[in-house]
């Protein structure tokens, strides 16, 4: 291997989203941080500049570099979320670009679930909106660990230093209150290119980072690897081969922490323990491996172990549960109601459960409970109950991403109704934690 | 301890981090595994092109010792390199796989499809591939595909929900939330698959040295004989080419993608080496397909309403 590709490679890699209404300036962000970057290449932007000349505009609309579908171009909006790949000498990059339009909230809630930090973009004009509580209010429910506020549109302002300061003050009393661990306020113009990738001479008085220079040097989260050890069973690996006729692996992503060779586990449900005898990294035996590595494991014993089960160190096993309490954003356009039978998703495991109580819908605006709501539909946030079948090895979300995350899908056509995080809602408020039942069902009747 | 560790650690500040090929790789075989484990019969796009290698590469390692539990199904439009012909065999049969293959010509030849006026037979893969995809009862279909490639394919899901006629309706696609693939579909629907979404060309060329993954031999620069048509070399063949206002010559030159002959073109490169080939990749300011494929220049949203049809 050269030095080149050892350069090339040895970067990080950094998911980030960015949520912004309409006029606030998002394309023009994403477009001038790709441009500037020199992330465009030349047939696309001659693309670009073809498109905008058929259109009649006289200068390159670099929005037409993200809306990628004929429907969006033609309306001029942007429909769904797209990913984009860009990399500098120090980090890789790949941005979930999304709408900041009527889907907003599901649109931003998919962009946020892998992103590990959030630019909320501001009109330096108008502040902090509706709008603005709005998308902190979703990255704090999602727990991306940094966001970032832009304050667009400095050039409209005289690039005062009151005003940026102001709005930075607001929104970071707010998005602390709901628990956003960092956040970062930068001032910028994407029109002019103010402290998106080089800094500004029109903002003496800011002495930060320009928004590229923080995308840059953001410690990407290595926390996963600080929580216990979790490790769904995807698939079990057999060969039954005459070279390997003895070997049973368990294939798998470690969703959060470290696991050794040598270490007792616990397979859950099922409660069985065993020892790792041996940890295979994709063909090669090694004595160590963390989150997020895909690795199959060996066990001493051999225990009855298939997908869905999960995997723990027996010292920091989870509870398992058949009652989730959760908050969920609703996804799906058909309402989900109380006593919906639903299929709920969580890691490697799929279960029938039924929808017990809706106890509240969250009014993201004011971070208001509607009690009871009955049923939530498109774009809602909310509270609910559920009654799984069979019992779950649930993390709370504020522990773990990947294992306090589930989805709810429809039985009967497969749809994707909700994204749900276990737990409490927001870091900064205390509600009551999900309760840690027993195993034994109360309610075995069930006719799904 | 292995070699894994030692360029886990490369050039990161933490104990715990992994390199960007790492996480990809990772993200990768999290997806051939979830596919395996939920679907009945998955089938992999198998072209003989980088990113299928890439795809076949990474199944065989995320079944590691176990074969691949998939097989391998070519969409042959009847204009392929020979020498990518020679590879896709040779490989199939090096790792005992099971390989189908749907024919253009066979089509054509049937009377089933008609002969483009301008000769390019991608388009004409959309039909052969949906098909055999309906009669051999795929569930799970892999493809190559990557979000970088082209801006339709850039909303494109890692899971893709297909209707029994195959087609893509970008606004009517699931939400995709962390690492919760939903592939629940309806008998006759079937889900395309796209483990390498998050792969950008340099992280295929990157992770194709790395692993020491072997290549057809049209990728590195070689003299051929080829013609210039719409801004683009193309190699001379029985499909059309040269025309009689149409000269060849004979350049030094490589190809950056492998398709159908008639519209995939050559890039002028002395570059033989995979460093090379890495080093005129990161310096390039031309995007994949923008360089060579005469398909996606058709029309603006020309991928858009191939993939709306059916095609990858």
């Amino acid at each position: 291997m050269t030095t080149t590709t050892e350069q090339l490679s040895a970067t990080t890699l950094l998911r980030f989203a960015t949520a912004g209404s309409v006029d606030d300036g998002k394309s023009t962000l994403v477009g001038r941080l790709l441009h500037d970057s020199k992330s465009v290449l030349t047939d696309q932007l001659e693309a670009v500049e073809h498109a905008s000349r058929n259109r009649g505009q006289e200068t390159p609309d670099l929005a037409l570099l993200t809306d990628g579908l004929r429907a969006e171009r033609e309306q001029g909006i942007t429909i769904d979320v797209a990913y984009r790949y860009f990399a500098t000498a120090r980090r890789r990059f790949i941005l979930a670009d999304t709408p900041g339009h009527v889907q907003y909230t599901r649109n931003m809630v998919t962009g946020a679930s892998t992103a590990e930090l959030a630019v909320v973009l501001v009109d330096a004009r108008n502040g902090v909106v509706e709008q603005t509580r709005r998308h902190a209010a979703v990255a704090a429910l999602l727990r991306v660990p940094h966001v970032v506020l832009a304050v667009n549109k400095m050039d409209l302002v005289g690039y005062e230093e009151t005003v940026f300061a102001k709005i930075a003050e607001e929104f970071t009393a707010y998005a602390s209150g709901l628990g956003v661990p960092e956040i970062t306020a930068i001032p910028i113009s994407a029109l002019a290119g103010d402290n998106v990738v080089d800094p500004s001479s029109n903002m003496d008085w800011y002495g930060g980072p320009t928004v590229l220079e923080h995308l840059e040097t953001v410690p990407v989260s290595h926390d996963l690897t600080a929580c216990p050890a979790r490790f769904p069973v995807q698939y079990v690996i057999r060969p039954q081969t005459a070279e390997h006729p003895d070997y049973r692996g368990y294939a798998g992503q470690i969703a959060s922490g470290v696991l050794r060779v040598g270490e007792a586990v616990t397979v859950l449900p099922s409660g069985r323990t065993s020892v790792i005898e041996g940890i295979d990294s994709l063909g090669e035996s090694v004595d160590i491996a963390w989150a997020p590595q895909s690795v199959t494991l060996r066990l001493a014993d051999d225990i009855d172990i298939s997908r869905g089960d999960l995997i723990a160190p027996s010292a920091s096993a989870p509870a398992t549960t058949q009652d989730v309490e959760a908050t969920v954003c609703h996804v799906a356009d058909q309402p989900l109601a109380v006593g919906a039978r639903v299929l709920i998703k969580h890691t490697t495991r799929t279960v029938k459960a039924i929808v017990k109580e809706i106890p509240s819908r969250l009014t993201l605006d004011d971070l208001s409970q509607h009690p009871n709501p009955g049923q939530l539909v498109a774009n809602d946030i909310g509270r609910v109950v559920v009654r799984t079948a069979e019992p779950l090895a649930l993390d709370a979300y504020a522990d773990s991403r990947r294992t306090g995350s589930f989805l709810l899908i429809d039985p009967a056509d497969g749809t994707t109704l909700a994204a749900g995080m276990a737990g409490e809602a927001f870091a900064g408020h205390t509600e009551p934690a999900a309760p840690d039942a027993s195993g034994a069902s109360d309610d075995d009747g069930w006719d799904f | 301890m292995t070699t894994t560790v030692a360029h886990v650690h490369g050039g990161t500040d933490a104990p715990y981090a992994l390199s960007h090929l790492d996480s990809l790789e990772s993200e990768a075989v999290h997806i051939f595994r979830e596919v395996a484990g939920e679907f009945e019969k998955p089938v992999i796009l198998f072209s003989g092109g980088k990113d299928s290698i890439v795809m076949l590469h990474l199944a065989l390692k995320a079944f590691a010792p176990a074969p691949v539990p998939f097989t391998l199904l070519h969409v042959d439009t009847g204009h392929n390199f020979p020498e990518v012909l020679e590879y896709r065999d040779r490989t199939v049969a090096r790792h005992g796989l099971r390989l189908h293959v749907a024919s253009v010509q066979e089509y054509i030849d049937a009377g089933k499809l008609r002969e483009r006026p301008d000769g390019t037979r991608n388009p004409l893969q959309t039909v052969p591939l949906t098909e055999a995809i309906q009669r051999l009862k795929f569930d799970a279909v892999f493809g190559g595909g990557r979000r970088d490639e082209e801006k339709a394919r850039a909303k494109e899901r890692v899971f893709s929900l297909r209707d029994e006629f195959s087609q893509w309706d970008p606004r009517r696609q699931r939400p995709e939330l962390w690492q919760l693939y939903n592939g629940r579909h309806a008998p006759g629907e079937h889900v395309r698959v796209f483990p390498l979404s998050n792969w950008t060309e340099l992280d295929v060329w990157q992770y194709i040295a790395r692993e020491g993954i072997e290549l057809p031999q049209i990728y590195f620069a070689h003299e051929r004989e080829v013609f210039l048509r719409n801004g683009m070399w193309l190699t001379a063949g029985e499909w059309g080419g040269p025309k009689e206002d149409e000269t060849p010559e004979t350049r030094l030159i490589r190809y950056r993608t492998v398709g159908d002959m008639s519209c995939t073109g050559a890039v002028d490169s002395d570059a033989t080496t995979l460093d090379a080939v890495i080093t005129e990749i990161a310096a390039s300011r031309l995007t994949e397909r923008g360089a060579t494929r005469a398909d996606d220049k058709m029309s603006e949203a020309a991928m858009e309403d191939r993939k709306r049809e059916g095609y990858f």
